[in-house]
């Protein structure tokens, strides 16, 4: 059994009137790729919001309940949310890398954290690069700009990105629903291979890449985590029939 | 950089894992043949006892196909072929592993040695039998359509031995040369060489299958 | 097949359309006539005035000679000083407004209010510049006086123009950067402003433009005087002195029915206008931080401005 790295405790969201997270409880287990899947709107992109504040960036949210990153609760007072998102990194739906080099766009995260060494910053950036596949793709265009890239090497990038604060936890948001088949494969196959040194927490609308690439699964609907377990047991014996509904898509 | 590292993994070691369990009907096969051959009735008893390992790894198999279509969902091209024709391989290895199994039981019946002598053709029948299963085997793991055909071809020659056995059999009987037990059991291990010979055509046509989508000249998919 | 059926090749005259299209290339012919025309005028006229003299010189009744030089270094000045006040100013206003502030009432108002700044004539300006920086700072007529009261015509131009073109900026790039860690102003500073220098800089040289044509606030605040500074004090001294731009002294010849000179002026002015709208275009390419790669290879100084 694998260790308990996020715990979210009867953990409400509302946006304004709108109670858009309904007491969710959830282990996220250390070292696995958990999956929330659910039809859009269920709330399972705002839960992953949840897991590093980004959605204190929204003004008319209102969060109630705990969420603890190794025991340690991330809404208490005191906590620094550059430290937090370090440690608890993000990959968004649309590759976003930033108008610079692809260098730069490594070193950005190590930058912001205090890392100036060249030759350290240069040893950071080409392990995440490699941690994140792409690195033979781009290691002779290294100072070429990042927008440059195709969709896929861009979302490549942008994990790279991500993993070069060396962070805990990686988040991603519908990493894969703006790419092409052939680069959500290699996303998939990168996500296989990052979790034997992260944690990975994947929201997707696609049903069969949980299925493929997930340890855990979770399903919301309406704002309710509905069912929680192993993607084995989700996907071969849902206990809750809207799961089962969901998943063999007959759906509404 | 090729993709899906992982199902490419998953699917090398489902083909592995089938070559593993032909290798153990094989070497049954082989043991029980052996034992009707020489009449080794140790070497029968050891087979009557060890056919579990044959049955766990059909579920192993199976277990792991059905993993595969869910986590992977194998649903097109060779992939749906290679799992689904793994799923239908699985089970003829596992009759052929039966059908060991029961013709070492009848070699531990049978009392009178001299009964063989006189089904002069059940030892051919036998060996065919035995050479059609490793081929069919050997025509599916290295994905050998011309092994597999030969295969196919080579059951007239077995089914046409098997009933010259029948012939023998029931000339033997008329005479009544030898205890009717024997003979039946005779006949029985002679049917059961002819099943081992059918499933090692049904092999060779889930090869076939598995390589071109038609199962004799029938398209499947 | 039918038999009503329209083939593709059917050749249907639209009248309606042919008379439009007619109107709208007459139109836009007028407006380039009137353009051409202006300006061949304005040339015409004024080449015969502008020589290395009238470029050089100052006022001189001794002499009787005129030229330009102090109201063109009048007009660096003003441009200068009110640049280094709005710029600073009408940045900052944006990324508060944009970036900092809870939308809502204040802000809608905010925007308001620097809307309607920028549709007042620009003699209410002069007339407050006058009064408060003039009367009640005791600035009296002066560049600085000038210049203060230019930054608040050209602060909306520059907030709007900041805006503008930070709300161009994908979010995608704030939550990038603040999903790892980055600090709300560390990611403003790498991050936005790089990516909405070229909107900037557009607003920045529209400012410049607005500086340079200006008039009316100018008058009653920075004055006409013309004399060249003749020391490192008087250089610096000069910006509690009268100045006249180079408009104010257009303005000042015609009163005198010097049209020679009016027009010389007016042809310097349009090649100085010209030449910031060659800037313009030249600085956005520049500075877009999505060229990236088209830039290197011209200049290699910009990639560490970016990247820092």
């Amino acid at each position: 059994m694998l260790a308990n790295k996020i715990i979210t405790k009867d953990l409400d969201l509302y946006y304004g009137e709108n109670h858009a997270l309904k007491t969710v409880n959830m282990d996220i287990k250390e070292k696995a790729v958990t999956a929330f899947i659910g039809p859009s709107g269920c709330g399972k992109s705002t839960f992953l919001k949840t897991l590093n504040r980004m959605n204190d960036l929204i003004p008319s949210v209102r969060i109630e309940g705990t969420v603890t990153l190794d025991g340690e609760d991330i809404y208490s007072q005191g906590v620094d949310t550059t430290l937090l998102r370090k440690k608890i990194g993000m990959v968004f739906q649309q590759p976003n890398p930033f108008p610079m080099s692809i260098y730069d766009n490594v070193a950005y995260g190590p930058r912001i954290h205090g890392i100036k060494h060249k030759a350290q910053l240069d040893e950071i950036v080409e392990k995440s690069l490699r941690s994140a596949a792409i690195f033979d793709e781009v290691k002779d265009r290294m100072k070429k700009s990042a927008l440059g890239l195709s969709g896929g090497q861009q979302q490549r990038l942008c994990i790279a990105r991500a993993l070069a604060v060396e962070p805990e936890v990686l988040l991603m948001d519908e990493p894969t629903s703006a790419l092409d088949p052939i680069s959500t494969l290699k996303i998939e196959d990168l996500m296989a291979e990052l979790k034997s040194e992260y944690t990975v927490v994947i929201v997707t609308h696609n049903m069969q890449q949980a299925a493929r690439i997930s340890d855990y699964t979770a399903f919301f609907l309406v704002g309710e985590m509905v069912e929680f377990n192993t993607t084995d047991e989700i996907f071969a014996r849902p206990k809750d029939k809207r799961t089962e509904d969901y998943i063999t898509g007959r759906f509404g | 950089m090729t993709t899906r590292v992982n199902f490419q993994l998953e699917l090398e070691a489902l083909d592995e894992a089938l070559e593993e369990m032909a290798d153990m009907v094989e070497n049954n096969i082989e043991k029980s043949l052996a034992s009707f051959e020489k009449r080794n009735v140790e070497l029968a008893r050891e087979i009557v006892q060890g056919d579990r390992a044959v049955d766990d790894m059909q579920r192993s198999i199976e277990a792991r196909c059905l993993s595969l279509m869910l986590h992977q969902q194998p649903v097109v091209a060779r992939d749906l072929r290679m799992v689904s024709s793994a799923l239908k391989i699985v089970t003829d290895l596992e009759r052929i592993g039966d059908h060991a199994q029961d013709i070492a039981e009848l070699v531990l019946r049978i009392s009178d040695a001299n009964v063989m002598e006189n089904v002069g053709h059940i030892i051919e029948m036998a060996s065919k039998a035995k050479l059609m299963m490793k081929n069919g085997i050997r025509a599916y793991t290295t994905r050998n359509t011309e092994l597999a055909y030969q295969v196919i071809d080579a059951d007239d020659e077995v089914d046409d031995l098997f009933n010259e056995v029948k012939e023998e059999i029931s000339n033997l009987l008329q005479e009544k040369k030898e205890p009717v037990d024997d003979c039946v059991d005779i006949l029985m291990i002679a049917k059961y060489l002819e099943r081992i010979a059918d499933h090692a055509v049904n092999i060779c046509e889930w090869t076939e299958f598995n390589e071109t989508g038609t199962v004799q000249n029938i398209r499947l998919l | 097949m039918g038999t009503n059926t329209v083939s593709l090749y059917t050749k249907r005259r639209r009248l309606s359309d042919g008379i439009l299209t007619a109107l709208i290339y007459l139109c836009a012919s007028l407006a380039i006539c009137l353009v051409a025309g202006i300006v061949g005028y304005v040339v015409v006229r004024g080449v015969r005035s502008v020589n290395w003299t009238f470029l050089t010189t100052v006022q001189s009744s001794k002499n009787n000679t005129f030229g330009i030089a102090g109201n063109l270094l009048n007009t660096l000045y003003i441009i200068v000083i009110t640049l280094l006040i709005a710029t600073p100013l009408g940045i900052g206003a944006a990324i508060y407004l944009n970036e900092y502030a809870k939308p809502g009432k204040l802000v809608r108002m905010i925007e308001f209010t620097t809307e309607t700044l920028s549709g007042i004539p620009s003699i209410i300006f002069g007339m407050f510049g006058m009064v408060f920086f003039g009367t009640t700072l005791h600035l009296g007529f002066s560049i600085l006086t000038g210049a203060l009261t230019l930054t608040l015509l050209i602060l909306p131009l520059i907030t709007r123009n900041t805006q503008e073109a930070l709300r161009t900026v994908p979010d995608s790039y704030r939550n990038g950067a603040l999903g790892i860690g980055a600090t709300k102003w560390y990611m403003i500073r790498t991050i936005l402003l790089p990516s909405a220098m070229p909107g900037i800089i557009t607003g920045v040289i529209l400012a410049i433009g607005r500086i340079v044509g200006e008039s009316a606030a100018l008058i009653f605040t920075a004055g006409s005087g013309y004399i060249l500074p003749k020391s490192l004090f008087g250089a610096f001294h000069k910006i509690l002195e009268s100045g006249g731009t180079l408009t104010i002294q257009m303005y000042l010849r015609m009163t005198n029915a010097k049209y020679d000179d009016a027009f010389g002026i007016a042809l310097v002015l349009l090649i100085i206008v010209l030449g910031i709208n060659c800037l313009t275009k030249f600085l956005t390419k520049r500075f877009d931080v999505t060229r990236l790669d088209e830039r290197r290879g011209k200049q290699k100084r910009v990639k560490t401005k970016v990247s820092k």
